[in-house]
Order: structure tokens, then C-alpha cells, then sequence
């Protein structure tokens, strides 16, 4: 969680510094939801993320500096420079594909896990959307074939309460994205997002419950993002909240106070963690820094799969 | 002599994704009815062969189907999506568009998407305007995207099966009022490969290029002409994204005249795009402006004298070679276009 925290806070000075380019979406305040669902899972479990898909990426495995180095656009990243904040894709760990359309990836996912399915095995698919998407035509389909199929996928929203610049309820009558598929009969919970341990422990539970073959799952994680909805918008559309009301929200700083108290954190490790995150950010991104931009010829010979176009 | 036999285009798109499922487990279809054989029979029997994991009905949710055929392919499998009508893939048109296209390119070369997808269109049903639609234009510009537009038994099958085999995703424009044409063809038809245009006519005259149901069309005219002295050959490109251009231009200088026929919109159509490369490749070559043939600039209408006076065919491709020739065409009523 600190490297994710660590790098997001970085990405958002590097694209104010014009190293990291493009429309920048951070997910700050939203580590522990990344942290303990791809904590639980394969490389040969697909993962698909939305345009918020830093922490996802990490988490699910690919290499920091491989994935500052392409939020650079450098030709050492993840997609060769070639993709970007939005499109983030790490194959070797079953990273398969973040979308800037909101809505897009939700039935990507229900294909990642027929294919799973087809294959034989037990490997799973998750998805990875804000409370946004929920209103999205995309996620109602997907939702409606998922159940019906019983494909081996989890539904993971990341409710923080804002689709873009407007609060959950401009947008929809319904407040909880749980009670939104009730009707579809599958296993759905909302929990409080920023409680690393509650999220580990009920995805963990529905993980077994769709590797097993009894078909999807929805977990909404009720978040904060501390950012705006990209890094540099205008964030006047809701009140920020207090330093110390976010002392208690922090997902991070919750679990360092239940390590602490259970007795598995020592008291210096907290400092350790992020200083060791901070330095491994620091080292990723001057590696980044050495790594050329993509030339014309490669982006070229990559328009059409065998390299004709 | 290898054997022939009688055969139609539908049953030859449904000949060739068994073909394919015959010999590659991951090859899978899906869509809408596809387990009755679709409203065109183009899916027919492969239920019964290979069952309902490999044939697989969906909602009418054309964006989420695609997407999981998109998901799959990135996955390791070969969809082979059935896209009803050409109209409702603007339904589908974030996940063709926006992840099919362009996931190859965006991670880096790290994901293909190997599917296809299959749909059909064309007027001439008393269909209406949004079930008649040729819309292939629109799919040409996309970046990523290959596009097919078979006229004929022989290479809906020989497309398809090279479709299927491609590493990215393929587009298969078929056209309903050709599924049920009767077309004799080797006993065992060979992928054709996908770019390669076929010329379907010799001629040393005027070039004709047409697409889909025109082909059957500017042959028709072609035989006509022939009759009154004048020789027409006849391309059809088969493949419009990546499009044979050398083989037009080929055509072009020996004929020195180009009429492009198809029955979309002539406004904005394909036409228009290959009639702007050869008159940059090939402009030394052209005696003649370039004439286009197409659907007037208006939805489709539904009632049949105003569809049959909508749509184009072999009098105005038979006008528009005259006019390559700078003759009129006295017996041809073209007010209406």
C-alpha cells in the first residue's frame, strides 16, 4: 500500500513537473482496495481496471519501474510507451488491459473468464470499476450474462461517492451498487473500502466461492479519493475533508493501527515501509528517466498483430 | 480436376466456421440466435456438431457481447461474433473501435485480439432503414481494424477462413441479399488471403471496382456492354482495409478509366477513398474523371418502389462507364441519384 501511496503521490508532482503526460487519475486514499484483492490472486487470474489503474497494476504485480517508465512514455514501459496512464496492460501478470472508457472493461472481464472457463482450471477474472460504470449500459449487460453464464468473474466497484464531478446521487435514485444487481441472486456485499482487513477477508471469502465454479461475485468497497478526479481539474464540486478526519479514514494508517495493536507491526516498521516505498519510487523513476521515447517506426509496426498495416 | 459442387454463400459461412472449429478447440461462436442458425441460416447445424460451449446464444446486448468476445480473444480464444445487422454495431462500436482495434497497439504489442467479427447488410429486403444499412465505410477508418466485404460463395468461405486465422480483428461485411445465390465451388475451398483483390471480368476498356452485391451488378452491366462493343473489367477488392490498391492501378493503366460501385452512401463512402489514391498513384494514367456509383444521401426507405429506385445497380454502373467514355446513356433514368 505504501508503494502504491508512494508512487501516486509521485506520478501527480511528475505530471506537474511535465514528465508524466495526459489526463492523470490518482488513486490516493484508495491503496487498501487494490492491496487486498490482487493480493489474492494469480498471474493466470485476469485483471481488468478502469482509467483509475495505477494501484491495480501494482498491485497486481508489474514491475514499478517498467510501469513508471510508460506513465513517461518511454519506450522501456510496460506497453513500450505506447499506451499510458489509461491503458496500462502487463500480460506476464495477468494485468490484461485498463480502459479509459468508462464501462469498457466490464465485459472484457466476462470474456477473460469464459476463456478460464473454456480452458479448463480454476483461474478467475476480476474487474476492477468506479460507481460510475454502474450506470453504464456496458456494466447491466455484463452483469445480466455473467449470472446467467455463472462465469468465474468478481465485480469489484470502488464506490468513492463521485462519478467524475458529480455526487452518486445527480446520477442515480439507488446509493448502494449492491442493492443495484440484487435481483441477478449472487453474492454481494458492500464493505467500508478504506478497511484493508474487511476487504481481504470478504473478496478472499467470494475468490473461493468463484473459483469453485458457483459463478460471480460483486464487492463494493465504499472509498475516498483524496484527489480530484484527474490531477489538475477543478475539484470544487466537494468539500474536502479534514486532516484529521482523514487520519482516521486513511486505509494505511488504519492498518498500521490494527498491526500495532494486534502485535504484528513493530513500531518502526511503519517509516521502514514507506521509506523503503519512497526509494524504490525514486530509483524507479530515474530509471525511467534513462529509458528513451518510442520512435515512429515501432508505433507504426504496431497498428495491425503481425506487423502489416 | 479437382470437384465442384453447387453451394450458397450462406451455407459456405457455415461450412467454413465448422471447418475452423474442426480443427482448432479454441475457435467459438457467439451472438444472437446463432444456435437456430441466425435469421440466414449462416450459423446453421454447428450447434449439433459441436454443442452449446462452442456455440453460444447471448442476450441482445450487442456492446457486452462484443466486449466478451474482445476479453476472450485477449485471452487466447478465436471468437466468431455474429453482429445480427450491420446497424446494430453501433451498438458495439466502444468495443470494436475502442479495445478491439487498438489493444494490439496500446500495450505495446503485448495483446492480439484475434476475433471476428461477422455481419451482414445491404438493402433490398423492404427491410427499412435500420435493417438495410452498408456501413463499411465507417469501419475503414479505424486504425487496427481489417475489414472483408465477400461477394461470393468462394470467398465468404475463403475470407472467413483467413479471418479466423489472422492475429487481429477482422470485420466480415456480408449482404443478406446474397446469401441465397447459388454459386458453384471447389469441393474443398482455400483460405483466400486477406488484401488480395480478384478481377472477376477482363476487360481492356474501363475498370470497374465494386464491392459486395455491385460486383454481381457491374458484371451484369459488363455483359451488356460487352455486347455493344465495349470491354469492362471488373475487381472486386474483397479486402477494403488493408485494400490491393497495386492491382486497381494495374487495371487502371491499361484501361486508362475507373468507375467504384457500391450500394452504401456514395457521400463519404469507400469509394471515395480508393478513387483518391488512384488519382494520386495513377494520375498519368486517367483519360477520364473518375465516376462513383452509390445509394443516394438518405436513410433507406422502406416502401419497395422508392427502395428500388434507391438502389443502386447494373443501369447506373452502365451509365457510369458510359460516362467514363464520354458518351450518355439515352435508355438510363438517373434523375433520382
Amino acid at each position: 500500500m505504501w508503494r502504491i501511496r508512494a508512487m501516486e503521490e509521485r506520478v501527480g508532482q511528475l505530471k506537474r513537473a511535465g514528465e508524466v503526460h495526459g489526463l492523470i487519475h490518482l488513486s490516493v486514499g484508495q491503496e487498501g482496495v487494490a492491496a487486498a484483492v490482487c493480493g489474492q490472486l494469480r498471474d493466470d487470474d485476469a485483471v481488468y481496471s478502469g482509467h483509475r489503474a495505477h494501484g491495480h497494476t501494482l498491485a497486481k504485480g508489474a514491475p514499478l519501474p517498467a510501469l513508471l517508465a510508460e506513465l513517461m512514455g518511454r519506450v522501456g514501459g510496460l506497453c513500450k510507451g505506447l499506451g499510458g496512464s489509461m491503458h496500462l496492460v502487463d500480460v506476464e501478470h495477468g494485468m490484461l488491459g485498463a480502459t479509459g472508457v468508462v464501462g469498457g472493461n466490464i465485459p472484457m472481464a466476462l470474456g477473460s473468464a469464459l476463456a478460464a472457463r473454456m480452458r479448463g482450471g480454476d483461474a478467475v477474472a476480476v474487474v476492477f470499476f468506479g460507481d460510475g460504470a454502474v450506470q453504464a449500459g456496458q456494466f447491466n449487460e455484463s452483469i445480466n450474462i455473467a449470472t446467467l453464464w455463472k462465469l468465474p468473474v468478481v465485480f469489484v466497484c470502488e464506490n468513492n461517492g463521485f462519478a467524475e464531478f458529480s455526487p452518486r446521487s445527480a446520477h442515480t435514485n439507488v446509493e448502494r451498487v449492491s442493492d443495484v444487481v440484487a435481483p441477478y441472486d449472487l453474492p454481494r456485499e458492500t464493505v467500508d473500502g478504506n478497511e484493508f482487513a474487511a476487504v481481504r477477508s470478504v473478496f478472499g471469502r467470494m475468490l473461493a466461492g468463484v473459483r469453485a465454479g458457483e459463478g460471480p461475485a460483486l464487492l463494493e468497497c465504499l472509498t475516498h479519493r483524496l484527489r480530484g478526479h484527474y490531477e489538475g481539474d477543478p475539484d470544487r464540486y466537494r468539500e474536502a475533508v479534514s486532516k484529521a478526519e482523514w487520519q482516521e479514514k486513511d486505509p494505511i494508517l488504519r492498518l498500521q493501527r490494527q498491526g500495532a495493536a494486534d502485535g504484528w507491526l513493530a513500531d518502526g516498521d511503519p517509516a521502514e515501509f514507506e521509506a523503503a516505498a519512497r526509494t524504490e519510487v525514486d530509483e524507479a523513476v530515474e530509471a525511467a528517466r534513462r529509458s528513451p521515447f518510442p520512435d515512429e517506426a515501432l508505433a507504426a509496426s504496431l497498428v495491425r498483430a503481425g506487423g502489416k498495416s | 480436376m479437382s470437384e465442384t459442387h453447387e453451394t450458397t454463400y450462406a451455407a459456405a459461412v457455415a461450412g467454413a466456421i465448422g471447418d475452423a472449429m474442426r480443427v482448432d478447440p479454441t475457435v467459438f461462436v457467439i451472438g444472437e440466435d446463432v444456435t437456430a442458425g441466425g435469421p440466414f441460416t449462416t450459423t446453421a447445424g454447428l450447434v449439433d456438431e459441436f454443442g452449446t460451449e462452442r456455440v453460444l446464444d447471448t442476450p441482445i446486448s450487442e456492446a457486452a457481447i462484443c466486449g466478451i468476445a474482445v476479453g476472450a480473444a485477449q485471452s487466447g480464444l478465436r471468437p466468431v461474433l455474429e453482429i445480427m445487422y450491420i446497424d446494430f454495431i453501433t451498438l458495439a462500436l466502444d468495443q470494436l473501435v475502442n479495445q478491439a482495434a487498438k489493444a494490439h497497439f496500446m500495450s505495446g504489442g503485448q495483446l492480439t485480439v484475434p476475433m471476428v467479427l461477422r455481419t451482414q447488410g445491404g438493402a433490398g429486403h423492404r427491410s427499412g432503414a435500420q435493417h438495410s444499412q452498408s456501413m463499411e465505410s465507417w469501419l475503414t477508418h479505424v486504425p487496427g481494424l481489417t475489414v472483408v466485404m465477400p461477394s461470393r460463395a468462394v470467398d465468404a468461405a475463403g475470407l472467413l477462413a483467413s479471418a479466423i486465422a489472422d492475429p487481429g480483428p477482422v470485420v466480415v461485411v456480408e449482404n443478406k441479399t446474397l446469401y441465397f445465390r447459388k454459386e458453384t465451388v471447389p469441393a474443398c475451398i482455400e483460405p483466400v488471403p486477406i488484401g488480395k483483390a480478384a478481377i472477376l471480368r477482363p476487360g481492356r476498356d474501363v475498370t470497374v471496382v465494386a464491392l459486395s452485391r455491385l460486383v454481381h451488378e457491374a458484371l451484369a452491366a459488363a455483359e451488356t456492354l460487352a455486347a455493344e462493343g465495349i470491354e469492362v473489367e471488373v475487381i472486386d477488392p474483397r479486402t477494403l482495409v488493408p485494400l490491393d490498391l497495386e492491382t486497381i492501378l494495374e487495371s487502371v493503366r491499361r484501361t486508362n478509366r475507373l468507375v467504384v460501385a457500391h450500394e452504401a452512401v456514395q457521400h463519404g463512402g469507400f469509394g471515395a477513398e480508393i478513387a483518391a489514391a488512384v488519382q494520386h498513384a495513377g494520375f498519368d494514367d486517367l483519360d477520364a474523371p473518375i465516376e462513383r456509383v452509390g445509394a443516394p444521401f438518405q436513410p433507406i426507405p422502406v416502401s419497395p418502389h422508392l427502395e428500388d429506385a434507391y438502389l443502386p445497380g447494373a443501369a447506373e454502373v452502365r451509365a457510369a462507364v458510359l460516362a467514363t467514355l464520354g458518351r450518355s446513356d439515352p435508355g438510363a433514368d438517373l434523375t433520382s441519384h
